[in-house]
């Protein structure tokens, strides 16, 4: 469990992390979302005591992190990839950190199996690519067998099969009853491996909700047409009460009626259609319209987030604001 | 227990890391050799001297004639102990492992100064006994007055070099800023001073200056220094707390 009360980082003028209030909690996958420069990685910072917050608190399981007997034991992190010194060898490297937490030689090993990087264990961490330094981080975080894990940006620099297990490995240590915390600036790979959100915008927080209601809230459905008979199509359309919205492409977008009911619809009219498809915008959409707008909204502690606007929004229709 | 924990770390650290071998096997080395080939060339210098300065010639501190450029390689091994942990990002993960910077800190120092000691104690008596084999009849002995503190003395000096640039690289974090303020301090400095007689007075509280007299038997011909041999070396140590003090004070309230 980690406890984030008014957490504040101000750097001169510039406010990094603004009043951040939320927690994470055990046995799910906490997702922290926000563009690059929101201010996830100066959190994550300050969660283990590198930073100093400017006010607010921070609290592993009800303790402050400088109170951690063997912290390692508790909280495992992966910060950047590149933490380490190129020149000694993964063996080396996570045996220096397990010693300085008494945790026993034999965990070096059982965590390199862990992570596949066994067969280059005393190889120089230098000649590492981003991928297999990566995989060291996470070794360095797992190396407690820690009930916490706090991952930045996890999936940079992997190949698709790196992305693949580490998803798997967050969501099996989830699982286990274990708190994971992991920031990411990509909305669709939270969308896979988060059960609960957390977002900020500018150092703000914009939601703090779990991932079903997210999506429930944010995505919207809709279901695009075509016809060669547009205009006889929006007027019986319309005496049903639905209303589209013509798109530039000569296509039409209707909320508010499933594809069943349009197809039905046109068939009892007799009228020809090209396309009758349902669409679903993206959540990565959802996620950029609630980002951009932080600067004119304030923080949704009720995690409602902005209003969505209807169907006249989607693709480039709608400039980004305030970034 | 803690802190044993995070002794055995740093060791491991400390001997992983190839930059250790190098920067003191170099300080060895070049100490050894460049002492030796002084000592040479000190011995057939001899005969042309005058009288006085046959009276102040210093067979032990000849010896030691190659820790002027020895040194510099101590100075590079304690910059990169501390300073590695900031270029490579490793800092962070050492002080999420040790949160109590203070322990981290002198944890480090502890390990990086004992290591330090070994080395440059076994190159002090080496660099003495290889010396006045090379001097001949011109030798002194281990035996003679001051000689076990001057060798002594050069070990603990070399010691107080690399503790003291731990120290500047703790304030200073980036390897590149520490070692090109220290190489002229060590370097530079002092022979700009000496050249004035205003400046000479400041110049030998300097901490290699005021240092290095514990290496000395026989005082110089123009000796005017306020302190003895131990009194230099004292200077020393108040320079190497000044730095370590900063360094710490400096590692307690930032952020990493």
């Amino acid at each position: 469990m980690i406890e984030l009360t008014g957490l504040t980082k101000r750097y001169g003028e510039k406010v990094a992390v603004d009043h951040l209030t939320f927690t994470v909690r055990p046995g799910i996958v906490t997702g922290f979302l926000g563009p690059n420069g929101a201010g996830k990685s100066t959190t994550m910072r300050m969660l283990l005591g590198l930073d100093n917050p400017t006010a607010g608190d921070v609290r592993i399981d009800g303790k402050r992190y400088a109170e951690l007997k063997d912290p390692l034991k508790y909280i495992g992190a992966l910060l950047d990839a590149k933490a380490m010194h190129g020149g000694r060898s993964a063996y080396n490297h996570l045996l220096c950190l397990a010693q300085s937490n008494g945790i026993p030689r034999r965990r070096v090993s059982e965590v390199l199996e862990t992570v596949g990087l066994t067969a280059v264990a005393k190889k120089r961490a230098k000649g590492f690519s981003l991928g297999m330094g990566q995989r060291l981080g996470i070794a360095g975080a797992l190396l407690g067998d820690p009930e916490i894990l706090m991952f930045d940006e996890p999936v940079n620099g992997l190949d698709p099969e790196g992305i693949h297990w580490i998803r798997n490995l967050m969501k099996s240590l989830a699982g286990q009853g274990r708190t994971v915390f992991v920031s990411s600036h990509l909305m669709s790979e939270m969308a896979l491996t988060a059960d609960h959100l957390v977002v900020i915008g500018q150092g703000r927080l914009l939601a703090d909700t779990s991932m079903a209601d997210f999506i429930r809230e944010n995505s919207r459905s809709y279901v695009r047409l075509r016809s060669p008979q547009q205009e006889r199509l929006r007027d019986v359309m319309h005496e049903a009460g639905i209303t589209a919205v013509s798109r530039g492409d000569g296509a039409l977008e209707v909320d508010g009626a499933t594809s069943e009911q349009l197809g039905e619809l046109a068939a009892r009219h007799q009228l020809v259609l090209h396309e009758l498809s349902p669409q679903r915008a993206s959540l990565e959409e959802a996620f950029m319209q609630l980002t951009a707008e932080s600067v004119e909204y304030h923080a949704h502690t009720d995690g409602a987030g902005p209003q969505v606007p209807g169907a006249g929004w989607g693709v480039g229709a709608q400039q980004k604001k305030g970034v | 227990m803690a802190v044993a924990q995070v002794l055995t770390s740093e060791w491991t650290k400390i001997k992983s890391v190839q930059s250790t071998v190098w920067t003191l096997g170099l300080a060895a080395v070049v100490t050894i050799g460049l002492g030796m080939l002084i000592s040479v060339l000190s011995k057939n210098e001899f005969e042309n001297m005058d009288a006085q300065d046959r009276l102040a010639f210093d067979p032990t501190f000849v010896s030691f004639a190659g820790t002027s450029l020895g040194q510099l390689a101590m100075i590079v091994f304690g910059v990169l102990v501390v300073s590695n942990e900031y270029s490579t990002g490793m800092i962070r993960m050492s002080l999420a492992a040790v949160p109590q910077r203070g322990a981290f800190l002198f944890g480090k120092i502890a390990v990086a100064t004992a290591l330090a000691l070994a080395v440059a104690m076994v190159t002090s008596f080496t660099s003495f006994f290889l010396g006045q084999a090379m001097l001949g009849d011109l030798r002194a002995d281990i035996g003679d007055p001051g000689v076990l503190r001057a060798v002594i003395g050069g070990g603990l000096y070399m010691t107080l070099i690399a503790l003291f640039s731990m120290g500047v690289a703790t304030m200073l974090r980036s390897p590149m800023l520490a070692l090109g303020i220290l190489m002229p301090i060590f370097f530079l400095l002092a022979p700009i001073l000496g050249n004035v007689s205003a400046t000479e007075k400041v110049g030998q509280y300097l901490p290699d200056q005021a240092g290095s007299k514990i290496m000395q038997v026989v005082p110089p011909l123009d000796d005017d220094a306020p302190y003895g041999p131990w009194g230099g070396l004292l200077i020393m140590v108040a320079w190497v707390v000044v730095a370590v003090a900063g360094g710490y004070a400096l590692l307690k309230k930032r952020d990493a």
